[in-house]
């Protein structure tokens, strides 16, 4: 028996011969759990050895082949030629300039992420003989979501606030900074502050929300970035009164 | 020489291209039929402090078919933005907890939309109350 077959179309870009992307289309043998990153390694192997693209991992947790499947931000392999009817279109993440193919640059983002001071600031400096910063499994519970990140871009793609303006530190950097903030053992928000209330900061969203309808790691990075439109007014408006206690202390 | 020459795409009428974004348009946009009932309501009451002859004017505007119709059509906006508003709250407000458990985001925006819908209620028997001539 034949097996059936899907088309695939990708938008391809070659930067030394093309001036811009266009729409090439293969033909794929599919089965049920055929994914769309194992249609791109078929082309790949089988139909084109040209067509580049990122992926690593296979089982979402690397985070390096997002694309639009189907014009949505998708993660390649957590997204299958099943679900599609017709014709499934693959394109380089949405808001990312293409690099070639389905490769899209990451400089800007990763530069975004590191920017937000991504790590632990001690709120307290002790030796190591004075053992283990420690944590309950409710201090934890508060920043746990946040941590989920795997820097897929796909929330950058969503968002069309990072496309209109590629200043807005955008979704993901900000789910960052925040689950360094909500975290017991850190005290680096002070050190943080001033990247939240700058104007490219969390009020450049305007609360679309598609980020976080895209997350495949169930981030919410909306929320973080409108939580923190609360905390930044709140400091504006009330930065003469005393600072609230410990993060886990008050729920 | 540098091969590389990275490809940036346009974001004209971007709004059209996801119906989550044309849904985002439509629900923000809505906002301007609430901007139209303050309005109206604000034109209410600028005719209630001129005296009894504008206030009969007003009412008369609020019996008049065109002006009913816009009202009917403003009264569909509110509760779609209303409703929407309400489908976003969850993601704009710090998660709450009872306990150790953090409420779902649908308890949240259902707990919100019973809130519109009985402060709408008791409005409305209060005004039924005082049309009836009580206090
Ligand atoms: S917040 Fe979600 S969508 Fe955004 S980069 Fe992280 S995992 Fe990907
Ligand atoms: S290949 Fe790693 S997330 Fe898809």
């Amino acid at each position: 028996m034949k097996p059936q077959t899907k088309t695939v179309a990708v938008l391809r870009y070659r930067p030394e011969q093309d001036t811009e992307p266009f729409w090439q289309e293969y033909e794929v043998p599919f089965a049920d759990d055929t994914s769309v990153l194992a249609a791109l390694n078929y082309i790949k192997d089988e139909l084109d050895g040209t067509l580049s693209f990122r992926w690593s991992c296979r089982q979402a947790i690397c985070g390096s082949c997002g694309f639009m499947i189907a014009g949505k931000p998708r993660l390649a392999c957590k997204s299958f030629l099943r679900e599609f009817p017709g014709k499934v279109t693959v394109e380089a993440l949405a808001h990312f300039p293409i690099e070639r193919d389905l490769v899209v640059v990451m400089d800007d983002f990763i530069a975004k992420i590191e920017r937000v001071k991504p790590w632990l600031m001690p709120r307290e400096e002790r030796s190591p003989d004075a053992g283990e910063y420690r944590q309950t499994p409710q201090e934890m519970s508060l920043y746990e979501q946040f941590a989920g990140c795997i820097n897929c871009g796909l929330c950058y793609a969503a968002c069309p606030q990072v496309g209109l303006n590629p200043d807005f530190l955008g979704p993901a950097a900000i789910a960052l900074l925040h689950r360094y903030n909500l975290d017991s053992r850190d005290g680096g928000s002070e050190a943080r502050k001033q990247l939240i209330n700058a104007e490219v900061g969390v009020f450049n969203c305007t609360a679309v929300g598609y980020c976080s309808a895209v997350c495949p790691k169930m981030v919410d990075p909306a929320n973080a970035v409108n939580v923190n439109k609360m905390n930044s007014a709140r400091d504006y408006f009330f930065r003469f009164l005393p600072r609230p206690g410990n993060k886990g202390d008050c729920q | 020489m540098n091969a590389r020459r990275p490809y940036i795409r346009p974001m004209t009428r971007w709004y059209l291209r996801d119906p989550f974004f044309i849904e985002y348009m439509a629900h923000e946009g809505t906002a301007v039929f609430v901007w139209l009932f303050a309005l109206e309501l604000l034109a209410g009451l600028v005719c209630l402090a001129l005296g009894e002859a504008a206030w009969n004017g007003f009412l008369a505007w609020l019996g008049w078919l065109p002006a009913r119709l816009a009202n009917g059509l403003i009264l569909l906006m509110l509760l779609y933005h209303g409703i929407t508003w309400f489908l976003i709250l969850p993601r704009t407000i710090p998660p709450v907890r009872v306990g150790h458990a953090r409420v779902p985001g649908w308890v949240l925006s259902g707990a919100g939309m019973l809130a519109m819908v009985a402060a709408s209620a008791a409005l409305a028997v209060g005004a039924a109350w005082l049309a009836q001539g009580g206090l």
